[in-house]
């Protein structure tokens, strides 16, 4: 006798979560207790965090603001988001970059020290295991960081093949830095915010690079990248440090930069047109299909290498069957799974996020249609509870981004 | 018109004088309760149908809200529309069955009173009621607010 409002939490974890999508599943961590919490937990908890069950583990999925009011500080202001959820870990040995190549799609030899980038693993069908932002610490040591709800099947997946690489006499090694704690500093008060903690300039590190440096007394890897299409850091900090260096961002904040939630952080990505893995990108689906194309190097389109190489480089020379793109729409918000048709009721895709946009006040979404009605300006249908609505294809991103890019 | 300004400003008494805190939640001592978080407010042989604070304080900001037709039909414990949250998508059950008279048409435009306003704004429907025996099966206000509590409990 359970009706639908009942469900919301379960519904709100369910859509925001990676990886599976067996309600029946998700009721296995009814008990709090197995919950993984992290080193803000109490943190959350004494600054009103709602916490629910997210891959594993108990984040909060908003605080006292709502979800809308806390979108559109980020975008205003600044957010601090605990995401030590997910998982930070390091490849070193002379030969981790070749290592890393047989893995994604990304050029890691050209990486420069200090930078790094998007990139897809793949399977040996092409399709994606995961995304990750990789960086080159040095031509040695590679920092990563994957996503919660595909920590343990890419750690297999990374010690199945770097056995046997290293069988092969190639140098690699891997440490996990489950010692450590990942923030999330993002929006226009993110670097001024965070100067005032670090003696290093900030002004010169851009978009994309990292620095290992003392961020309030502490030795932090910090990552000028993010999920939200706004300005903004990853920080890296000792586990026993995280509680101080939260209360201090928010303290040299004035109260402008906010706590925020899972719940926000999903709708800035939506605005901002990055994928969701588990939504938007998942084991069949292939980084052509998905528009990320851009991240497969030059040298790796020429010389393939990394798993699934043939069909991927295949789909980039034909062209992929069905493409990942944005959406406006009236009537309710589409949502995952939501069928999508062409003017003529036909079946051309599928809603794989979407919802109500905070900043632009409207729906937005997004989905994989067949190639050909994929153009901005192609009229579609959603079929929401049995009735149809209209949408149009969007460039993405819905939002503009405000990477800090050198001028 | 008149009639739902009564109501409102009924409702509205009954907020300062008999609501009761259950964490940030309030239940309103007169109105009847669904388990699927709906309440409803007969007077007479109409019924005003909404949401109830539980569940709009769990959907969070609500940004949009499907209603049916006047003269539709609704039936008790089946679903009549949705309310959608930026994060989630609710079905809304009936509590009683009836026929539609009136929908909270300010809701196409300001889908947030549900949030502001769950008791009095942000009523969603009335219906004519077809059987009233059916109002024994749902729970007073204090048999709602412990099953309330029994469901956070639970997560």
């Amino acid at each position: 006798m359970r009706g639908g409002l009942w469900q919301l939490g379960q519904s709100i974890t369910r859509r925001l979560s990676h990886g599976d999508k067996k309600a029946v599943a998700r009721r296995y961590f009814a008990s709090e207790a197995e919950l993984k919490k992290t080193a803000l937990y109490d943190f959350h908890v004494a600054n009103g965090g709602k916490m629910v069950p997210f891959a594993g583990w108990s984040m909060p999925i908003q605080y006292k603001d709502s979800i809308i009011d806390s979108t559109i500080n980020c975008r205003e202001n600044g957010s601090l988001f605990d995401v030590a959820h997910m998982c930070g870990l390091s490849l070193k040995g002379k030969d981790s970059a070749p290592f890393l190549e047989k893995l994604v799609v990304a050029d890691v030899a050209a990486l420069a020290p200090g930078t790094g980038t998007l990139t897809v693993f793949t399977n040996e069908k092409g399709g994606a295991i995961d995304d990750s932002v990789i960086t080159k610490v040095k031509d040695d040591h590679i920092y990563l960081v994957v996503n919660a709800g595909c920590r343990d099947k890419d750690l297999a997946h990374i010690e199945e093949h770097m056995k046997a690489f290293k069988a092969k006499g190639g140098d690699v090694s891997w440490h996990i830095h489950d010692e450590r704690s990942l923030l999330a500093l993002q929006g226009p008060l993110a670097a001024p915010v965070l100067q005032h903690l670090t003696k290093e300039d900030l002004s010169k590190l851009y978009f994309g690079e990292f620095r290992v440096l003392d961020i309030n007394g502490s030795q932090c890897f910090l990552t000028r990248t993010g999920y939200t299409g706004e300005d903004g850091f990853e920080i890296s900090v000792p586990s026993e440090n995280a509680v101080d260096l939260a209360k201090a961002i928010l303290e040299k904040s004035e109260g402008k930069v906010r706590l925020t939630g899972l719940g926000a952080r999903d709708s800035l990505r939506l605005e901002a047109g990055l994928c969701l893995y588990g939504n938007d990108l998942e084991q069949h689906i292939t980084p052509i299909e998905a528009g990320l194309t851009w991240a497969i190097g030059k040298r790796r389109r020429a010389e393939g290498g990394f798993l699934g190489a043939e069909v991927i480089l295949k789909q980039l020379a034909d062209g992929p069957s069905i493409r990942r793109v944005g959406f406006f729409s009236s009537g309710p918000p589409p949502r995952s799974h939501s069928e999508i048709q062409n003017e003529g009721g036909k079946n051309i895709g599928e809603v794989t996020s979407g919802g109500f946009s905070p900043c632009l006040k409207k729906n937005i979404s997004i989905g994989y249609v067949k190639s050909g009605s994929h153009k901005a300006g192609t009229n579609v249908k959603f079929v929401i509870r049995g009735k149809s609505y209209d949408g149009v294809v969007t460039k993405m991103p819905f939002v503009p981004t405000k990477y800090y890019k050198p001028s | 018109m008149a009639s739902r300004l009564l109501w409102a400003s009924r409702a509205a008494s009954y907020l300062r004088i008999s609501v009761f805190h259950r964490g940030f939640s309030t239940v309103l001592k007169d109105l009847k309760y669904a388990d699927s978080h709906e309440w409803v407010k007969v007077e007479g042989n109409s019924a005003t149908v909404g949401i109830t604070d539980h569940a709009q304080d769990h959907l969070g900001d609500v940004v949009y809200v499907e209603l049916p037709e006047v003269g539709a039909t609704v039936m008790q414990g089946n679903s009549f529309g949705a309310v959608e949250s930026v994060k989630a998508t609710s079905d809304i059950n009936a509590p009683v069955s009836g026929k539609v008279v009136e929908v909270n048409e300010e809701l196409n435009s300001s889908p947030g009173l549900v949030n502001s306003s769950p008791y009095q704004n942000g009523w969603i429907l009335k219906v004519e009621v077809t059987d009233s025996g059916e109002l024994g099966k749902l729970m007073d206000s204090d048999r709602y607010s412990e099953f309330c509590e029994k469901e956070d409990a639970e997560h």
